[in-house]
């Protein structure tokens, strides 16, 4: 009997009571944003608040199947399951159905599912899964390219069906790579890339190159392995050279609306007759959703008192926008909760996976904490105007049934393993 | 140290998004104002204007319903647009433009389709109306002149501009606010304040309902009802006395400062400028820069004053003691001064006093006067700074500073003004012409009858003021303190009696009135214009100042005719007839009044226009009107008797 009750217990309460919090307050923000007219009526199933209910008590069964699998499963079929996984997103191009020009749901009756949302755990698996393999040695390049072949199918098929806000969350699994052991020269590169990209656009190549000059010179003067005078010209021509590559590419090769949304990002744009015009167009969004998220000020208009939020000034704002309904009904008190939340829960889930003995549920538990981590940075960051306009969810907090099965299903297989560590042995 | 890098960029981001959050809604972030949320449609509820009465309670100015026709375009169903079209008064080119215009600016925003319907075509209309989807009627308030006298008293309201509505934030597009006039100077008693409701509404800008249940709506506050000093019949009667003349008549109650009469000629019929022909008519009027209808002669009008002036020197020379009333001073029909000579209409040899100078306008006296005024210490300077100072105390070269929405500052210049014309020396000789009203004095006809008020109540007035009374209110003090002037009141006496003495026998002893005993002046002032690059001279202005009875006064007035030649010509019968009509009520000198109303002044004033030299002064007649115009201002001059018929 005393291992019954502890069966509850070795769950990681923590997790789960943020878990709920977020579902919980998202719900009440879906509600916000979506409800018409005075009245209330919570079980109205026509409105996305009342669908979303439904998900939500769904969602319950869900977790209660997932943690009462056996956790070997998740790792023993994990490969099956990326598999169907991935036959499931080639199937789209056949079944699928458009929906804002993206080809990423399955049509049900009334009901559509979105196979895109549950890749992301599939693949979390089966990278989990290859890289804890003893035979795997993440230094080697043949087996980094097979983990980056794992991980760019997905998001390679997704890219296909023009869902590039899911794509871009495969990067996550840098983070989960790196700490497995990748090179450092990827870390390197990338950050050189990322910064070479901003400079360039910013403030041209010219400064980017004297700037990277500097910096060389510094770094060969600084450096007690004096890093040798030809290496560093070569780096500084790699520098300019790459800066040339990140000009033509955003000017020849990106299409005007990305263009756009870079140069948005970026603050490129100074004519305020051009910015008037963005406002009205590609920018709209972004602008409505920060103008409802300053109006909120300290406190917010509180709950269902949102004016933008009741008149649909944010258009999407149930989905990808939920957080601008957080920002004027909450004020800056509740936003920065939920952002507190969400950073509690990510390291939790980190903290939790550091713990792990086997490195399948460790790899799996840090490729959790950063597709969590991904789509939090990605979607608070759009919305607030922070990063490029990209559409993803919030996680757990964004109406949608799939994204918010997908997200449970992601963090309890999690929460499985974990309760499983002491079995481990 | 891998094991870091995404727990240390999860806290990096936090920090990060919690720092933007502080600087979107903490720092940038303004207090949540329902006035400048734009997801609140604010309703706007207009209180009733208030009304305009005359010193005598007769109604002037009252308000009439108006009806557009408005759409909304996406809610417009196929209808009979034949019969739609001949209802509104407009044909189907008209019909399908107006509705594309409408259409362009929002298809879900309503749009005034035709404006200010008369009340005829919106009765007609209103009983078809349910037949044509999408077509509404929209009330609205414009103003209803009960009369067509005082368009310069009264003004008119009109749209707010983007000016109003940038100093005044209570104003929104298609306010009508008050533009000339009591309607701009009472323009905030008048108009009241408008109620407000908050309606919530959604992006696409559609009325979800109202916001919070109405908590922060509010009503109306109604426009308050205001009478001002005017006497509308007196101002009628002036007005049509100053038909086909230009100039300005001015009219104080000295016992109260309060404007009986502000005549501005040419004027315009007030309601020209309400509905749907405002703005053609404003246009025409603002673009006539010849007559300058829209120029308030009475009060913005600065002439040199000419002989009435002639008064203040007496009174500033009585008071300063440089001249007693029996002291004369002999006429060679003129004045010599050094080498120059300022000539004058007296007989050689005629010897004035203080009481026939005024009578006879006697240059030669004034000059004397002048002098001796700046002469007094032996210093031209203090003298003319002393002179203007007294001057200065009956309102003049000073803005009035009372409720009347445009004015004049005038000019009576000191020692400073001639600072860079005469740095150095300076004598009284060198300003002489300001002895008889010309050189650099200018003063507005209000200025003027404002002049005479105080010579009238012998030392003091009150300001001029057009408000006599706002209801449930008191007025200022500003307006109900007398303005004592720097002349003792002894020293007025010899001057009203020059002044009464000018009727009796002097230059207008033609234009008696029995019973009444006026004081008055006359004034001729030369003046000139720029025509084809030269200084040319035209007609002299005619001037006349009066006020009566002469003992306790009840009016005192200023009469302006442009190139109206003497004094006594024009301004002095328009003078005369007005004091008889406010004082008696009724007319005896018809003579004086058929001669106003049988003459006019167009040819003089077309002569500069014509391109062709003219002659003027005495080479010039006047000339009588049209026959049929005759007739049409006598006929309007027995309406003003009998309202009734």
């Amino acid at each position: 009997m005393v291992r019954e009750t502890n069966r509850y217990f070795k769950f990681d309460w923590i997790t789960i009571i943020l878990f709920l919090l977020l579902v919980g307050f998202g719900w009440l923000n879906i509600l916000s944003a979506s409800h018409v007219g005075e009245s209330l009526d919570y079980f109205n199933f026509s409105q996305p608040y009342g669908k979303q209910l439904v998900f939500i008590l769904f969602t319950l069964g869900l977790i209660v199947l997932v943690l009462s699998i056996e956790a070997k499963f998740y790792e023993r079929f994990s490969s099956i399951i990326y598999i169907l996984s991935m036959l499931s997103l080639m199937g789209l191009f056949l079944f699928g159905k458009n929906v804002n020009g993206a080809t990423s749901w399955y049509a049900f009756g009334g009901m559509t599912l979105q196979p895109s949302e549950f890749a992301k755990a599939a693949t979390a698996l089966a990278v989990a899964k290859y890289i804890s393999d003893l035979n795997t040695d993440i230094k080697r390049l043949k087996d980094q390219i097979r983990t980056f072949i794992i991980i760019i199918v997905p998001a390679v098929l997704v890219l296909l069906q023009n869902d590039t806000g899911s794509t871009v969350v495969y990067a996550a699994f840098f983070f989960v790579l790196y700490r497995e052991g990748l090179p450092k020269i990827y870390l390197i590169s990338g950050v050189l890339i990322l910064v070479l990209s901003v400079m360039s656009l910013k403030f041209g190549v010219l400064i980017t190159a004297l700037l990277a000059a500097v910096v060389l010179t510094v770094l060969t003067l600084l450096s007690n392995k004096k890093l040798s005078i030809l290496k560093s010209i070569l780096l500084l021509l790699l520098c300019v050279g790459l800066s040339f590559a990140i000009k033509y590419v955003y000017q020849d090769i990106l299409k005007p609306h990305q263009q756009d949304r870079i140069s948005l990002w970026l603050r490129l744009e100074q004519d305020p007759e051009k910015l008037e015009q963005m406002k009205k167009t590609f920018a709209y969004n972004l602008n409505e959703s920060e103008k409802a998220i300053r109006s909120g000020g300290v406190t917010g208009k509180g709950f269902l008192e949102g004016t933008r939020t009741t008149g649909k000034f944010v258009p999407e704002q149930h989905t990808d926008y939920i957080f601008s309904t957080v920002g004027e009904e909450w004020g800056f008190l509740g936003s920065t909760l939920v952002v507190i939340i969400f950073v509690l829960l990510i390291l939790r889930i980190l903290h939790l996976a550091e713990l792990q003995k086997s490195q399948f549920s460790r790899v799996y538990g840090y490729s959790v904490a950063a597709i969590i981590f991904m789509h939090f940075l990605i979607n608070i960051g759009m919305v607030m105007g922070l990063i490029p306009t990209i559409g993803i969810p919030l996680p757990l907090f964004s109406y949608g049934g799939s994204g918010l099965w997908a997200f449970t299903i992601l963090i309890f297989i999690f929460i499985k393993l974990d309760s499983n560590r002491i079995n481990e042995w | 140290m891998r094991k870091f890098l995404l727990f240390l960029s999860v806290i990096f981001i936090g920090f990060i998004f919690i720092g933007r959050l502080f600087y979107l809604q903490v720092y940038t972030s303004t207090e949540h104002n329902l006035f400048e949320d734009n997801a609140i449609r604010k309703v706007y509820d207009y209180p009733k204007r208030g009304f305009v009465y005359d010193r005598n309670g007769q109604l002037l100015v009252a308000n009439q319903p108006s009806y557009d026709v408005m759409v909304i375009p996406r809610e417009v169903k196929p209808l009979d647009t034949l019969e739609f079209c001949s209802l509104l008064k407009i044909d189907k080119a008209t019909f399908i433009k107006t509705f594309e215009k409408a259409y362009h600016y929002s298809p879900r925003l309503p749009s005034v389709f035709v404006a200010q319907l008369s009340k005829e075509d919106y009765a007609v209309l209103q009983e078809k109306m349910r037949k044509y989807q999408g077509f509404y009627i929209q009330k609205r308030s414009l103003r209803h002149y009960q009369t067509t006298i005082g368009a310069n008293v009264l003004g008119d309201i009109g749209e707010v501009g983007y000016r109003d509505i940038k100093d005044d934030p209570y104003y929104i597009m298609g306010d009508l606010k008050g533009k000339q006039g009591v309607e701009a100077s009472y323009e905030n008693t008048l108009r009241g304040v408008k109620g407000i409701k908050f309606i919530q509404k959604d992006r696409f800008n559609r009325d979800i309902g109202p916001y919070k249940e109405g908590k922060f709506d509010t009503v109306p506050q109604q426009g308050k009802d205001i009478t001002i000093t005017i006497d509308a019949k007196l101002q009628a009667y002036g007005e049509l006395l100053m038909q086909n003349k230009r100039g300005g008549v001015i009219a104080i109650e000295p016992s109260s400062g309060e404007i009986l009469a502000m005549i501005a000629a040419p004027s315009y019929n007030p309601n020209i400028l309400v509905g749907r022909n405002r703005s053609a008519n404003f246009t025409k009027l603002f673009r006539d820069t010849i007559g300058k209808p829209l120029f308030n002669r009475s009060l913005q009008g600065v002439y040199e004053p000419g002989s009435p002036f002639k008064l203040m020197n007496a009174l500033i020379a009585l008071q300063e003691g440089v001249l007693t009333p029996k002291e004369t001073v002999t006429c060679y029909r003129g004045y010599r001064y050094g080498n120059r000579f300022m000539k004058c209409h007296c007989n050689v040899g005629t010897v004035n006093n203080m009481i026939t100078g005024i009578q006879r306008s006697c240059n030669a006296y004034f000059a004397t006067a002048y002098r001796k005024i700046l002469d007094k210490n032996g210093n031209a300077s203090d003298g003319i700074n002393n002179w203007s100072t007294h001057a200065k105390s009956f309102g003049l070269g000073e803005f009035l500073n009372n409720d009347l929405y445009v004015g004049q500052k005038g000019r009576i210049p000191d020692r400073d003004y001639y600072k860079h014309v005469y740095p150095k020396t300076f004598y009284s000789t060198y300003t002489i012409s300001n002895a008889i009203g010309q050189g650099e004095v200018a003063t507005t006809p209000i200025q003027l009858a404002n002049m005479i008020a105080a010579i009238a109540n012998r030392g003091f007035y009150y300001t001029p003021h057009i408000i006599k009374n706002i209801e449930g209110e008191t007025l200022p003090e500003q307006f109900t303190a007398p303005k004592y002037t720097t002349i003792d009141r002894e020293n007025f006496e010899p001057v009203i009696e020059g002044m009464f003495q000018v009727y009796k026998k002097g230059t207008a002893s033609m234009l008696q009135v029995k019973d009444i005993d006026i004081c008055g002046k006359t004034g001729t002032v030369e003046n000139f214009a720029i025509i084809d690059g030269k200084k040319t001279q035209l007609t002299d202005h005619s001037i006349f100042v009066a006020f009566a009875p002469k003992d306790n006064p009840k009016i005192a007035l200023a009469v302006f005719v442009e190139n109206g030649y003497w004094g006594s010509r024009f301004a002095g019968k328009i003078a005369s007839l007005m004091i008889e009509k406010h004082i008696k009520g009724f007319i005896t000198r018809t003579d004086l009044e058929d001669w106003l109303l049988r003459y006019g002044l167009e040819e003089e004033y077309a002569k500069p226009y014509s391109g062709k030299p003219f002659n003027i002064n005495d080479k010039t007649i006047v000339h009588p009107v049209d026959e049929s115009e005759y007739q049409h201002l006598k006929q309007r001059l027995k309406e003003l008797e009998n309202p009734g018929v």
